[in-house]
């Protein structure tokens, strides 16, 4: 049993151990500027993703956790949940029909005489986020909600008999208490989004490329599997690196969280 | 509680943020029911007639047939070995101390952050240098480190809530720790492992990333033969797999929730 995981993790490194024997060329490529764009790239699209996963995802969180009606309750739930298991060549699938040039959208904005022709929303960065943000939706939301479900009721009637007003109660105690669950979704929501492959290549086109899919075409295209691997391994230490900032930027945040 | 009326707005404005997120998150599956059921080939919106015809083609279409059979294939095995790997590393991890525990939990649960295609080229790798076929052991193998996580951690969670009361209790009544196993902690433990494996299964039927790397044309799952349909063909007869797709993912959920109470596995639900 250990074996097989212990080859998972052997398997990773192979990059570096080319057939060719062992070298750094595939990391010095690395750096050309047409691969460090990817790796930039993919940065920011990750960085929006889980900003605005976070933003759309926290009212919604809030409901499901202070909703007082079970029924609205469990609909919210089974909602946000689903498009979880449902995988991600269903979603971006969608979303082609939601966003293409004969898509949802485009036929209604038409229909209503607001544009006189399609909205380009198809292989741009704007529709790889919007249908990323769907995909990490439902992570955040959970991880959010976990969080706001274990904060102290008491706190907040305590600052409301103290005179806060509903806007003050909420920046003053709820948010900073949700702060460990909102560190923990937003991580998540980007490590996730460094591993989309779906989304960018189908909705990307070509035309947005994230390192997932850059390791593909190495891959199968051009079956250069060492440097393919050599670009895992970047980008593992990149989310590595990225997420420990991140948590590192978080510490003062978790500290209030713990009070 | 007396409602001042900014607190009012403040609610109803609340309500319609809510109200528009969720839109946000309906929206495409509605859009691809009514795709669905367009009668013509080519998107368009709203459409004009409706017709089932897709639904009978995506049945009717050999790679999905055989998409889907790999799929439960590989989805079984997977999902019964990670219950069992996992179950036993869960047991061991909440009951003994060993060296190198630490050590042992991150890597069994290193492939949540780990990206999926990193793990399907590693595995693609591995095959090849061990010169193993790209059959179904390579892609039911992935599977089972992809889903081992999800496993640990429900298991683990129903071990924590198990009142070792019981287990004292059965031991001093002199049953042999065999027998306190198999009477007491298994039953005690089965929502756990129902629920682990129900997730790893789904899980693991709908992975796509690294399936795609380690399966062949003879092992695709059904993810992966979709993709491959999506690339090649527009007409809506992946919108109809996918609103099947929706639709048993919806009920199957709805039911959990019924039965298992999908707020407490997810620990959303309020303590107090």
């Amino acid at each position: 049993m250990v074996a097989v995981l212990q080859y998972s993790f052997r398997a990773y490194i192979p990059g570096s151990l080319d057939p060719g024997g062992f070298t750094f060329d595939n990391f010095i490529a690395l750096l050309k500027p047409l691969y460090a764009r990817v790796f930039l790239d993919t940065v920011w699209i990750c960085f929006l993703t889980a900003l605005f996963t976070l933003v759309v995802g926290y009212p919604l969180a809030y409901a499901l956790v202070f909703a007082s009606n079970v029924a609205v309750k469990s609909f919210i739930l089974v909602t946000v949940v689903t498009p979880l298991f449902l995988g991600e060549v269903v979603r971006t699938y969608s979303w082609i029909i939601v966003l293409g040039n004969n898509g949802f959208i485009n036929s209604m904005l038409l229909k209503l005489g607001l544009i006189d022709s399609p909205v380009q929303f198809m292989f741009t960065q704007f529709g790889v986020v919007v249908a990323l943000v769907h995909v990490t939706l439902p992570v955040m939301v959970i991880m959010l909600a976990a969080a706001l479900s274990h904060i102290d009721r008491d706190y907040q009637k305590a600052a409301e008999s103290l005179g806060a007003g509903p806007i003050r109660t909420f920046l003053t105690v709820t948010l900073p208490l949700s702060g460990p669950g909102i560190v923990a979704g937003v991580t998540t929501a980007f490590a996730w989004t460094f591993s989309a492959f779906a989304t960018p290549q189908l909705i990307g086109g070509g035309r947005v490329n994230m390192v997932s899919n850059l390791v593909y075409q190495l891959g199968f295209a051009s079956f250069n599997f060492p440097f393919a691997a050599s670009l895992c391994v970047a980008g593992l230490a990149l989310t590595f690196v990225t997420l420990w900032l991140l948590r590192l930027a978080a510490r003062p945040i978790e500290k209030v969280g713990l009070h | 509680m007396p409602r001042s009326p900014f607190q009012r707005f403040l609610r109803i404005v609340g309500v319609l943020v809510v109200l528009a997120i969720l839109g946000f998150l309906i929206l495409p599956a509605v859009v691809v029911t009514l795709a669905a059921f367009n009668d013509r080939a080519i998107l368009s919106f709203p459409p004009q007639q409706w017709s089932w015809r897709w639904f009978a083609k995506a049945i009717e279409y050999e790679d999905f047939r055989a998409g889907f059979r790999n799929g439960a294939i590989v989805t079984i095995w997977a999902s019964s070995i990670a219950l069992l790997i996992g179950a036993t590393f869960a047991f061991a991890l909440d009951r003994y101390r060993f060296p190198f525990k630490q050590l042992i939990e991150t890597i069994l649960v290193s492939p949540l952050v780990i990206p999926h295609f990193t793990v399907g080229l590693g595995f693609l790798i591995l095959a090849a240098e061990l010169g193993m076929a790209r059959g179904f052991l390579v892609v039911i193998v992935c599977h089972v480190v992809l889903v081992l996580p999800f496993v640990l951690r429900s298991v683990y969670v129903s071990l924590r809530n198990i009142d070792p009361r019981y287990e004292l209790a059965a031991a001093s009544l002199g049953a042999s720790p065999g027998r306190v196993l198999v009477t007491i902690t298994l039953p005690l433990l089965l929502p756990g492992l129902v629920s682990g494996w129900l997730f790893a299964a789904i899980l693991s039927f709908n992975e796509f990333t690294a399936s795609l790397f380690v399966t062949s044309q003879r092992t695709q799952t059904l993810p992966v033969a979709m993709y491959n349909y999506v690339r090649e063909y527009a007409d809506p007869s992946m919108a109809a797999l996918s609103v099947m797709y929706i639709v048993a993912t919806a009920l199957l959920l709805t039911f959990a929730n019924a039965f298992l109470g999908l707020g407490k596995v997810l620990n959303v639900e309020r303590s107090h």
